[in-house]
């Protein structure tokens, strides 16, 4: 408030030009431009809070989508592999993986060789190069054709993550002083072999695709299984929440009466909507899994307590989308002899349909994007190495869900899978934006004026 | 209808406060006031009447640039106050708004106490320079307001607790706060009871010894009893200006005729 | 039967039902609808509900009650001195039920025959050996009668779980004949389906409430197992938050309150100053393309998931943090004040960065209903717009303006993934931003996803700070939504 005392203009005259700008004017405009000023200020560090998150996201997590791969032939040693020669699949898999290592040594040696690279390397050092996961990559394959037992094949294995890590800027030959996984020599072989084409990066379907890895090898951890955990988490909330959230919308807005009963449930629902998430994670827990004894880390439970948390967002837009089909449309069906019922059916409903769709959509991307109450339910610290085979494996059996396998990552101790939960974050980002987007959408090719 | 012919007696020549020169106003594509002429005379009441949506209270508000705040609205033309263009960009509007004040059809208090709504004009134009000249501003504000009585032992209330009239009569003792030349008002009796009403018009009739009025209102009467001059707008056509005696008992125009016998509006 | 077959089974009784029903009505009236009281479609549709909603409501409450009553059946099976000292009979029952979840384990994974899991006995074998293989990790070792029990609530709950298999196939079949029976032309089908519908509309919103009483007895149960093992005095009055999972801890709700005040404090004075200034400039100066432009791109903030901030606070602002305030001479301000990525700083930064566009719409919101009359009267007598904005507009908004920044606080003390990421783990009491503290629901999340015991205090006190979590985020919102209504109130 402008202070009496301050002001030592004398009090205007009558009759005063207006040509002319007072010193007071002249302050108050200033004052006035330098409140427009933090205005302005405000939305900038708003918009460049953004875009800082997503030039963030982008950056750090773009990398996840290309990987590092190291193509080598690898002679598939009969003796090694299958010692009474008999191919039989018993025999083949007594071979553990620690009997592929070998191979593989002997792969990358005669690679090394061939191209008259010059290394002081151990062939076992230079096949810490790739993935811990190689073996099994190799023994999988052997497995499953066992009549390749005894040719030389080209393979293509994941390298390590600290190779793959080389190639992206993330290693560097300073950074890894400290690092037992890698040295100086084997980053140059790895320059070498990049040159001669062996080892090279390309676009990775797996991290998209696959299922989440130890944390030995986060060259090979993928999101697509927890991406299944998620899908069948929104089936459940999407079963449950829209039916009941129409129904009990339905009832609150056309049928309840004046009641004390009525008004006890709109408050409770407005309050819901505004509990913490992770008191619905301790429901979940007491009530589901605890008292009626679910399984731990169930879709189906995740999808539970996700509906709960959902289901006051649902109604509130359900109701608004209601509430805005104009009373004439109901008056009308009740007029030609409807009963109540079904002009709320077959008129208002219909009417309030991309409404409530709306709503339904950004209902379930907050629910796809929830992490905490996941936490307690216990779909962190899973790792989900198989995709579900059925519909009823894939709400019974343990799973992980996107934003869970993110935190996940971010809780590991390898920087590699800092890159992964980046990249993960964009892949819930790409769906929550094509949500969010279908949502307006609808709303404007609906929306409709009374 | 009360006797029209009282308000003849009080017509004198007075000097010209403003004058609008072919004014022309657009709200976005629509023309909504169309080569406005008019002068309006210094401590004078002048009505402008009209049916709605006739561009009078459009009209009003360029006097005092409160159509700036609304973006699509473009003026055209020259307004002269004591011969100073108040569209000429070296004018600043709110050093316009304080020598021409306005009075709202709705009463307007701010949510604070009634001093501060009074105070509230003088304190951003800095027009006391102690405690002491703002209690005399308030006081004397109130007294001209013709609301002193009623308020004098409750200055801290807030002024929404005031009755309708009362409020109204605070917002134009908030008005007369700022010591303007001229005062605007817009249909400011239309959302009061006719006792409030005939209160606020004694004292318009009053505030005419030192300032110069202009009332935009819908009631014909009205206009006959506080003014001395009357301009009827019609479709942004300023129709006919005079006397006010002169307009309703004998207009020029026959669309006045036909306002004033009650065949429009 | 697993349940999830019952359910598909009663669905698929239902939907036979619904066109067997639709058949006799026409059929009743001679293929004539005409006849019919109500359109086929209702005889078909009552016929569904009557198969559908009893059984399904039956299932329902079963699979709800049944735990009870196996606990309360299992439980009289523990006798008063098996009860160790500073344990409770529900403690022991949580020994049982994780036994009992055991030997389900060791079945599926063919570990134990059904056979040997009802029979084994404690004398015979170590049995807390066994199920460590298999993933099950005991608190203590199995004692005999907690063993019996788990064994008798195997047997009564598989025997209940057959039961309900029964009673809602029989109901389902009962629902489907009866209203198949009583299908003929002159039954009001219409009337009566619309009558269940209308009582499945009031279930579905009474769900609501069965939701609210779901929470607080979760948590009051659990919190009262709570304070029968700790003293309420030392977790509501007490100064440490030190759990010690060999029991004896410290377990002080206060420096977690004091961390998460202090992290939600932060984050107001980043977002309310922002939030505030941008709904105003939104709402009073900006043009239409600017506020087209602008409002839906702030909003994108409110819609971004909060794992995503808590990764931004854990690996982007965190080191940043650190880059200035901390790494000693190597740091851009040459101090060492801050050792670690978390920090009170950097949870109240991100939090506020998340709220900025929840203070601004409600904000923006509230402005918008103060009048434009108001506005005029103050542009009318010479006030600039900034003065219009602070001296009239603001302070009529003030209430509503105050209900919004409690309902952002209220969003700020109970989120969760930001402060788990980006707070730390360590309660204390103190003033220096740049220290990791921990909050109330941090320690939620720590207290029940470790691989405590699920019966110690340790456990249980995650239920006694989730209801007093509940509780204040609930009485900030009753209070915001009842200022915010009656400030609306004041211009309708």
């Amino acid at each position: 408030m402008t202070d009496i005392s301050q002001n030592g203009s004398t009090p205007r005259k009558h009759g005063e030009t207006l040509m002319k700008l007072t010193a007071r004017t002249k302050r108050r405009n200033a004052a006035e431009r330098r409140f427009q000023a933090y205005g302005i200020a405000a939305i900038a560090a708003g918009l460049l809070m953004l875009a800082i998150l997503v030039v963030n996201i982008v950056g750090n997590g773009y990398g996840a989508f290309t990987q590092t791969f190291v193509t080598l032939d690898v002679t598939l040693d009969a003796a090694k592999l299958d010692k009474k020669g008999q191919r039989n699949l018993d025999d083949i898999k007594k071979v553990s993986t620690f009997g592929y290592a070998p191979l593989i040594q002997k792969a990358i040696e005669a690679k090394v060789a061939a191209l008259g690279v010059k290394t002081d390397l151990k062939p076992k050092d230079m096949a810490a190069l790739l993935s811990k996961g190689a073996p099994a990559q190799l023994r999988d394959y052997v497995l499953e054709h066992p009549d390749a037992i005894g040719k030389t094949l080209s393979f293509r294995f994941l390298a390590n993550s600290r190779v793959d890590g080389y190639l992206k800027g993330r290693v560097t030959r300073h950074s890894i002083e400290n690092d037992k996984n890698i040295s100086v020599p084997q980053l140059d072989l790895t320059d070498q072999l990049v040159k001669a084409g062996v080892i090279e990066k390309t676009f990775n379907s797996e991290f998209i695709l696959g299922s989440d890895a130890s944390d030995q090898r986060p060259e090979a951890a993928g999101i697509g299984t927890s991406m299944l955990g998620s899908l069948f988490m929104m089936l459940v909330v999407l079963a449950l929440s829209l039916p009941i959230g129409v129904a009990a919308s339905i009832f609150l807005e056309e049928f309840a009466p004046k009641a004390w009963w009525t008004d006890v449930i709109e408050v409770n629902i407005s309050n819901l909507a505004a509990v913490p998430s992770i008191v619905f994670g301790i429901l979940g827990l007491a009530v589901f899994i605890n008292y009626m004894n679910q399984p731990m880390s169930a879709p189906l439970v995740g999808g539970l307590v996700l509906t709960l948390m959902t289901l006051p967002t649902i109604i509130i837009s359900t109701r608004a989308a209601l509430k805005a089909v104009p009373p004439s449309i109901r008056d009308a069906a009740l007029g030609v002899g409807a009963s109540k019922m079904q002009a709320v059916f077959h008129h208002v409903l219909p009417l309030a349909a991309p409404g409530i769709l709306t709503g339904t959509i950004i209902g379930l991307a907050q629910a796809l994007g929830e992490t905490a109450p996941l936490l307690l339910i216990g779909m962190v610290g899973f790792i989900a190495s198989n995709p579900p085979d059925s519909l009823a494996a894939g709400l019974m059996e343990p799973n992980s869900a996107m934003p869970a396998q993110i935190y996940e990552w971010a809780k590991r101790a390898d920087p590699a899978f800092y890159e992964r939960a980046w990249g993960g974050i964009i892949i819930l980002l790409v769906f929550l934006v094509t949500m969010n987007t279908l949502a307006v959408i609808l709303r404007r090719r609906f929306e409709r004026r009374w | 209808m009360y006797d029209i012919a009282t308000t003849e007696k009080t017509v004198e020549q007075q000097v010209t406060k403003i004058s609008a020169r072919d004014v022309q106003v657009y709200y976005g594509e629509s023309h909504a006031i169309k080569d406005v002429n008019v002068d309006i005379e210094d401590k004078t009441v002048t009505a402008f009447i009209g049916p709605s949506g006739c561009g009078k209270s459009t009209f009003l508000r360029c006097l005092n640039r409160m159509n700036d705040t609304i973006d699509i609205c473009k003026v055209k033309g020259e307004i002269l106050l004591d011969g100073e263009n108040i569209y000429d960009p070296k004018v600043d509007p709110v050093q316009l708004r304080a020598k021409v004040g306005m009075v709202f059809q709705k009463p307007n208090p701010f949510p604070k106490s009634i001093y501060d709504n009074i105070a509230y004009g003088p304190r951003i134009h800095g027009l006391a320079r102690n405690k002491a000249e703002l209690d005399e501003i308030v006081e004397k504000s109130l007294r001209r307001g013709a609301i002193w009585n009623e308020v004098k032992d409750r200055l801290d209330a807030p002024g929404t607790g005031l009755s309708g009239g009362q409020q109204q009569r605070l917002c134009i003792a908030r008005a007369i706060a700022t010591e303007p030349e001229v005062l605007l008002m817009d249909e400011p009796c239309s959302a009061l009871d006719p006792i409030a009403t005939a209160q606020v018009e004694e004292l318009i009739d009053e505030l005419r010894q030192n300032y110069s009025v202009v009332i935009v209102t819908h009631s014909m009467q009205q206009a006959a009893r506080v003014s001395q001059k009357t301009a009827f707008f019609h479709l942004g056509n300023l129709v006919e200006f005079g006397e006010t005696g002169q307009i309703f008992t004998n207009p020029e125009d026959p669309r006045t005729e036909s306002y004033i016998t009650g065949r429009i509006g | 039967m697993p349940t999830f077959w019952l359910v598909v089974f009663v669905f698929a009784l239902a939907a036979l039902g619904f066109l067997a029903g639709r058949a006799r009505a026409l059929h009743s009236a001679g293929g004539n609808a005409r006849d019919l009281h109500s359109l086929p479609n209702y005889y078909g549709a009552n016929v569904l509900l009557t198969t559908l909603v009893p059984a399904l409501l039956v299932l329902g409450l079963w699979l709800m009650i049944q735990p009870s009553v196996v606990q309360y059946r299992v439980s009289g099976m523990i006798p008063e001195q098996a009860i160790p000292e500073n344990s409770t009979l529900g403690l022991v029952m949580m020994d049982v039920h994780q036994v009992a979840a055991g030997l389900d384990l060791a079945v599926d994974e063919g570990a134990l025959t059904e056979q040997e899991a009802g029979t084994i006995r404690t004398e015979f074998t170590d049995l807390r050996a066994r199920l460590g293989e298999l993933g099950v990790a005991l608190g203590s070792d199995v004692r005999p009668e907690v063993l019996q029990a788990a064994q008798r609530y195997r047997a009564i709950d598989a025997s209940g779980h057959r039961n309900m298999v029964i009673v809602v196939t029989l109901l389902a079949l009962a629902g489907l004949g009866f209203s198949w029976q009583h299908t003929n032309k002159d039954f009001r089908a219409r009337n009566v389906v619309e009558q269940g519908i209308y009582a499945l509309l009031v279930l579905a919103a009474l769900l609501a409430i069965l939701t609210t009483i779901g929470i607080v007895l979760s948590m009051f149960f659990e919190s009262i197992s709570f304070f029968k093992l700790h003293s309420w005095t030392d977790f509501f009055f007490g100064g440490t938050w030190a759990p010690n999972f060999r029991g004896d801890s410290e377990l002080s709700i206060l420096p977690l309150l004091w961390g998460t005040l202090y992290i939600s404090f932060i984050a107001l004075l980043v977002a309310v100053p922002v939030g505030l200034f941008a709904a105003v400039y939104l709402s009073e100066y900006a043009n239409g393309h600017v506020r087209a432009f602008a409002k839906p791109l702030l909003e994108i903030l409110a819609g971004i998931p909060t794992i995503v901030y808590g990764l931004f606070a854990l690996l982007t602002v965190g080191p940043a943090l650190v880059s200035v305030f901390g790494n000693g001479p190597e740091g851009l301000l040459g101090v060492d004040w801050m050792s670690g990525a978390t920090s009170v700083l950097t949870a109240g930064l991100v939090m506020g960065i998340m709220l900025i566009p929840f203070v601004s719409s409600l904000s923006d919101d509230i402005i918008n209903a103060v009048p434009q009359t108001m506005r005029d009267g103050s542009l009318g007598l010479g006030a600039t717009k900034s003065e219009t904005v602070r001296q009239v507009v603001l302070p009529a908004a003030l209430p509503g303006i105050v209900g919004a920044i409690l309902l952002a606080a209220s969003r700020a003390i109970g989120e969760t993934m930001i402060v788990v990421m980006g707070a730390g783990a360590i309660a204390k009491f103190s003033l220096n931003p740049l220290e990791s503290m921990t909050t109330i629901t941090t320690r939620i999340v720590s207290q029940l996803t470790g691989d405590t015991d699920f019966a110690s205090a340790e456990t249980l006190v995650a239920f006694a700070l989730g209801i007093t979590l509940f509780v204040l985020t609930l009485g900030l919102n009753v209070l915001a939504l009842y200022i915010v209504r009656k400030y609306r109130e004041q211009y309708e």
